[in-house]
């Protein structure tokens, strides 16, 4: 089968990790890493036989092989990249907050997003918790959605620390644009315990019509959390939904496949997987099209 | 030789509302305001229980927006700083932005005892609006004395105007508190506070060992008025500061009354350390926990004091309210299988 060529930009444990994925990927080809200087990132990945390159966005755009970019850099980098990415012809994958093109959450609207050269993947939170969302506001309409995502200290890097305003503030936003509910509200907190805990998120919606009946939401969030656990296999529901009048909560954990990152990174493991899944559906359509 | 001067930070509208499940009235707020400024209190914190922005089904949801109630507290206020609570996370800048609008001049932001890096952003954010900037760590019984003061030592690099550490769980004891704040006062230049819950009947003990350690800040409410098992109340640190020699400018006979005339008789619920609030003190659960335990108790039928034991044991922290409903519904699936 072909394979289509992707590049990663930023070797750090996302961007590595992420490498990690593209490897068991059936239709994609890790073609190159990409980063700014020599480091440990770019030392592992030529050490796998990846080729690599400390020429940053530009060693990408000058292989016309490689047809889809995963930023794993930062805001201010994809904000330089995603036009240079564009002018030559890739699919931008950004995992940074920059949000440049439409937030993605595979299960939910990828099918919309497909033919754009740049996509947004949210947030680790809201990759967890805008499904469900979705799933109750399909059957039952949601007026507000409110998660609580809780990552382990450890997997919280430097980029989270600086700025939970993002995390924040973007996944608040995608509840709303992506989840489909009239108001969103977003809550992170980190937690040092040890061993490290799960990624765990708790979601909870207020329903317009609750006569819909917790069977079908249930029936629905079922259904989507399948979705989910083909490109996320650690996806689970922890605590099925529950109503009470017009409030519907659930909760869900994530285990990571430990592919870079440890199992409890949980939180890192489904942003990684979502943008995998994302760019290999891409691939399929670049295939179908003999782009190859 | 002069008396040391200790300045009282009166958290009745921000700690006491979990107490009364964020019910607080427009009419309260300015009638407390203004008896606690009259009264020489140094810092007015109000805002929701868990802080801007914490209104929501996971907290409890505000009865009246925390806005409101600030920019009706701002005009009250002399002498005293109007003072909100942000915990990043759950709060934003644009939240202290509209906290300042409405007269806000001081930001305590708070971080679990080990995330202080996680406050940078608004602490920066609160030094570039001109306010005062505290950096407040909580459960500080979860980590070591010298851990802490490299946590301090952070929040002042960012920019705080002192170090407020708070014993969220009411877990400590004196002891406890002594060599948490000597550490800290050893590492930061800048002032050191303390925040007590009475759980352990140890707040105004906690409170006290604090000050002669050298804090020269320290939280107290109304009649205790607060999460868990309360705070230090403010009336009796009044009277305690005085009789152990430290300078507070506060009003004894003022306070005691606005504590019996204006908090005594909207109060929801008794002030006092009950088993639940024992149990969180015990286990080291976050104390504004406790009334959604109990809620989450009576829903699942449960005893409230198996999910605080559970919560503790999994270490949960600041702001996961949430998975009182995951212990919950984990516990009771147990039983249910166990029988």
């Amino acid at each position: 089968m072909h394979k289509i060529k992707v590049a990663v930009i930023g070797p750090g444990n996302i961007g590595t990790d992420l490498m990690y994925k593209i490897f068991r990927s059936p239709n994609l080809e890790m073609a190159m890493m990409c980063g700014i200087v020599e480091s440990e990132g770019i030392r592992r990945a030529a050490g796998l036989g990846v080729k690599t390159s400390t020429d940053g966005v530009y060693a990408a755009v000058a292989e016309p092989e490689i047809k889809i970019v995963f930023d794993a850099t930062g805001a201010a980098p994809h904000l330089k990249h995603a036009p240079l990415l564009r002018q030559a012809g890739k699919v931008a994958i950004d995992l940074t907050p920059a949000a440049v093109g439409p937030y993605c959450v595979p299960c939910v609207n990828l099918d919309r997003l497909q033919q754009l050269d740049n996509i947004n993947m949210v947030t680790c939170g809201g990759q967890a918790t805008i499904p469900i969302v979705h799933a109750v506001g399909r059957v039952a309409g949601a007026a507000y959605a409110e998660i609580v995502a809780c990552i382990a200290s450890k997997s919280a890097g430097p980029g989270t620390r600086a700025n939970m305003d993002e995390f924040t503030e973007t996944t608040s936003k995608a509840i709303e644009v992506v989840g489909g509910a009239d108001k969103g509200k977003a809550i992170i907190v980190l937690n040092p315990a040890e061993p490290p805990l799960m990624m765990t998120n708790t979601i909870t919606v207020r329903v317009k019509d609750p006569s819909v009946g917790l069977e079908a939401i249930t029936d629905s969030v079922n259904r989507i959390v399948a979705e989910v656990k083909q490109y996320v296999p650690g996806y689970t529901l922890r605590v099925p939904p529950m109503m009470e009048g017009d409030k519907v909560t659930a909760i869900v954990q994530i285990e990571g496949q430990g592919d870079f990152l440890p199992a409890y990174s949980g939180n890192l493991d489904i942003i990684n997987s979502a943008a995998v899944a994302a760019a290999e559906n891409i691939a399929s359509r670049l295939l179908e099209k003999g782009d190859a | 030789m002069k008396k040391q001067k200790v300045h009282v930070v009166d958290t009745t509208l921000r700690d006491g509302s979990h107490a009364m499940r964020h019910n607080f009235g427009v009419e309260q707020v300015s009638v407390i305001t203004k008896g606690l400024d009259r009264c020489g209190i140094s810092m007015i914190e109000l805002s929701h229980g868990d802080g801007l922005g914490g209104a929501s089904y996971t907290y409890g949801f505000s009865k009246i927006s925390e806005f409101d109630l600030l920019r009706a507290a701002g005009e009250q206020v002399g002498d005293a700083i109007l003072t909100a609570l942000l915990l990043p996370g759950i709060g934003t800048i644009a939240d202290l932005e509209q906290a300042y609008d409405c007269g806000a001049r001081a930001v305590r932001v708070a971080t679990h005892i080990t995330e202080a890096d996680v406050s940078a952003q608004h602490i920066l954010a609160a030094k570039h609006l001109n306010m005062m900037a505290v950096g407040f760590l909580m459960l500080s019984h979860m980590s070591e004395p010298k851990a802490i003061a490299e946590e301090a030592k952070k929040m002042e690099s960012y920019g705080a105007d002192y170090i407020n550490l708070a014993d969220s769980a009411g877990h400590l004891l004196p002891n406890d508190v002594r060599r948490r704040i000597k550490a800290v006062r050893d590492a930061v230049s800048i002032p050191v506070g303390f925040h007590a819950h009475n759980n352990l009947a140890m707040a105004m003990a906690n409170s006290l060992a604090a000050v002669e350690e050298g804090a020269s800040y320290i939280d107290a409410t109304l009649c205790g008025l607060g999460a868990g098992a309360g705070n230090a109340q403010v009336e009796v640190l009044a009277g305690v500061l005085q009789m152990a020699g430290f300078e507070t400018g506060l009003n004894f006979y003022g306070l005691m009354d606005l504590a019996q005339e204006v908090v005594q008789p909207i109060l929801q619920r008794p002030q006092i350390i009950d088993s639940g609030a024992l149990i969180g003190g015990y286990a080291g659960v976050y104390s504004s926990f406790l009334l959604h335990v109990y809620a989450a108790a009576e829903q699942f039928e449960l005893e409230p004091r198996d999910i605080l034991v559970e919560l503790g044991r999994r270490h949960m922290v600041g702001g996961q309210e949430d998975m009182i409903i995951d212990v919950a519904y984990q516990l009771s699936q147990s039983k249910s299988t166990s029988r």
